[in-house]
């Protein structure tokens, strides 16, 4: 026999505040998938689009942060449940930081405008695939509530800062050769940083969804 | 040199020293099984309650947490067929032992009931009746004991230009407040109190929390309340008991926070119970 739930209200609106979440991830995977676009294809009306979007990501940001204080004020959460409700603000945090990223390397994208790229665009869309990948477990696992995906996730963090630094350090390399597309460079790098951010920011919801399971703090971004 | 530190270290201090780490027990409870006739109410639990702590008892109804506090004065005497095995040590004595003065007890262990108790008399007389029943007889006395009682209850603000009108005409929280006071006046050192709020309005509630916190830096408080965030607002320690069992007992911020026992969880978090 099912054992009756005697919360099942506040269940729901739990379930309900990790919809709205996931939605919101959804939103700003998307945006981050659009500026990768635009980059590739030089597609500064793409890149608009996205810099455009980021107010739907803030205001799904607000909606959970005012439902997830009403649950506080009005179900009094103690232990997993209170965590479970701290975890979705916090992950909602870094899921609008995902999206911030998202626009700033579109607004790269418009900064570079439609000049010819110095080289062909590789090894960013490979470090990007990386980085998203992070972004899919660290939601998942915040999802599905499995520290093991979130362990794995946090565990991708080092390649992800390892292909930034050694791009960066090619990036460099063609700056006596091209003096003329200095712009281009910084911006291209400034692109791999908010990759690297990205990849942080999907590490940071790994620590969160073992603190929610665990109640305790590990610091994985390190 | 170092035979000075050993010479120092070797002398006797005037004063009784208490390490910081080691929390002084002031009741030690060992394998106490309480029973109704031939039903086990309580199964055989230990635990230390820490002096100047409130320690929270929490559970669902029939768990046996009420009937383990009131084991701790011998309330439970006055139940036909109600019987307790094993030890609650008290300095040095097994308060369970049939030797023990129940009365001299009850005067260091006092108790506050869930509904306001007071007696239908003044409530200056509320004060003074157990005090002159243990030969406390002196007018001078009794004033000075009514009014540090009624001042430690934090009620004499509101009752000092009455104290001879019937207690009855007081608030529900007042009265509570009243009760706790005619407790301390007999100046006990453990204060059992028996769900002591649940009858009072948010207001009167918080005052009577307010100064159960300021009472246990004279007095060992334990607590039997079915209000999770009273016991989490106010108590040090927490021991959840379920079916007679004691599920876990830890500092309230760990019970609260990070339960180590998931029955402890599901009951806190109002999953059942």
């Amino acid at each position: 026999m099912k054992r009756m739930n005697t919360r099942s209200n506040f269940d729901n609106n739990l379930k309900h505040l990790k919809e709205m979440l996931l939605k919101m991830a959804g939103i700003s995977e998307q945006a981050i998938k659009d500026a990768m676009l635009a980059l590739l294809n030089q597609d500064l009306e793409l890149a608009n689009r996205v810099i455009n979007g980021d107010n739907a990501i803030d205001d799904l940001e607000q909606e959970i942060h005012e439902k997830a204080l009403m649950l506080i004020a009005t179900e009094s959460p103690v232990a997993r449940d209170l965590r479970r409700i701290n975890v979705a603000l916090k992950v909602s945090s870094e899921v609008e930081r995902m999206g911030d990223m998202a626009v700033n390397i579109a607004k790269s994208v418009v900064h570079i405008g439609e000049e010819k790229y110095i080289k062909e665009i590789v090894d960013i869309p490979q470090m990007m695939e990386a980085a998203l990948e992070m972004v899919t477990d660290s939601i998942t696992a915040f999802y599905t509530e499995d520290i093991t995906i979130a362990q794995k996730c946090a565990e991708k963090d080092d390649a992800v800062d390892n292909m930034f630094g050694n791009l960066v350090h090619e990036l460099m390399t063609y700056i006596p050769q091209n003096p003329n597309s200095m712009n281009q460079i910084i911006q291209l790098s400034f692109i791999c940083r908010f990759i690297e951010r990205i990849a942080d920011h999907s590490t940071n919801i790994a620590e969160n969804v073992i603190y929610q399971e665990t109640g305790k703090r590990l610091n994985l971004n390190k | 040199m170092l035979t000075a530190i050993k010479e120092r270290t070797n002398v006797e201090l005037p004063f009784q020293t208490t390490s910081v780490f080691q929390p002084e027990t002031i009741l030690a409870v060992k394998n106490l099984e309480i029973f109704y006739g031939e039903k086990r109410a309580v199964n055989g639990i230990s635990l230390d309650i820490e002096k100047n702590t409130v320690t929270a008892l929490i559970g669902p109804s029939g768990c046996g947490k009420s009937t383990f506090l009131r084991s701790i004065n011998r309330m439970n005497d006055l139940i036909p067929g109600a019987k307790a095995i094993g030890e609650i040590i008290y300095e040095d004595l097994n308060i369970l032992s049939e030797d023990i003065n129940v009365v001299a007890l009850r005067k260091e262990i006092g108790m506050v009931f869930q509904k306001p108790n007071p007696f239908p008399k003044s409530i200056y007389e509320n004060i003074t009746h157990g005090l002159k029943f243990a030969g406390i007889k002196k007018k001078s006395k009794l004033d000075e004991i009514v009014e540090e009682s009624l001042r430690k209850a934090a009620l004499w603000d509101e009752v000092k230009d009455r104290l001879h009108k019937s207690a009855l005409s007081l608030s529900g929280g007042q009265q509570q407040r009243l009760c706790i006071a005619r407790t301390i006046a007999m100046k006990p050192t453990v204060i059992l109190l028996d769900e002591p709020s649940s009858a009072l309005d948010p207001i009167s509630n918080a005052k009577v929390e307010d100064l159960i916190v300021d009472l246990k830096k004279e007095y060992s408080i334990i607590i039997v309340t079915h209000n999770m965030q009273q016991a989490s607002r106010i108590s040090d320690k927490t021991a959840f008991f379920l079916s007679g069992d004691l599920i876990e007992y830890d500092s309230t911020e760990t019970i609260f926070t990070n339960p180590s026992v998931k029955k402890t969880e599901e009951y806190i978090s109002g999953r059942f119970g």
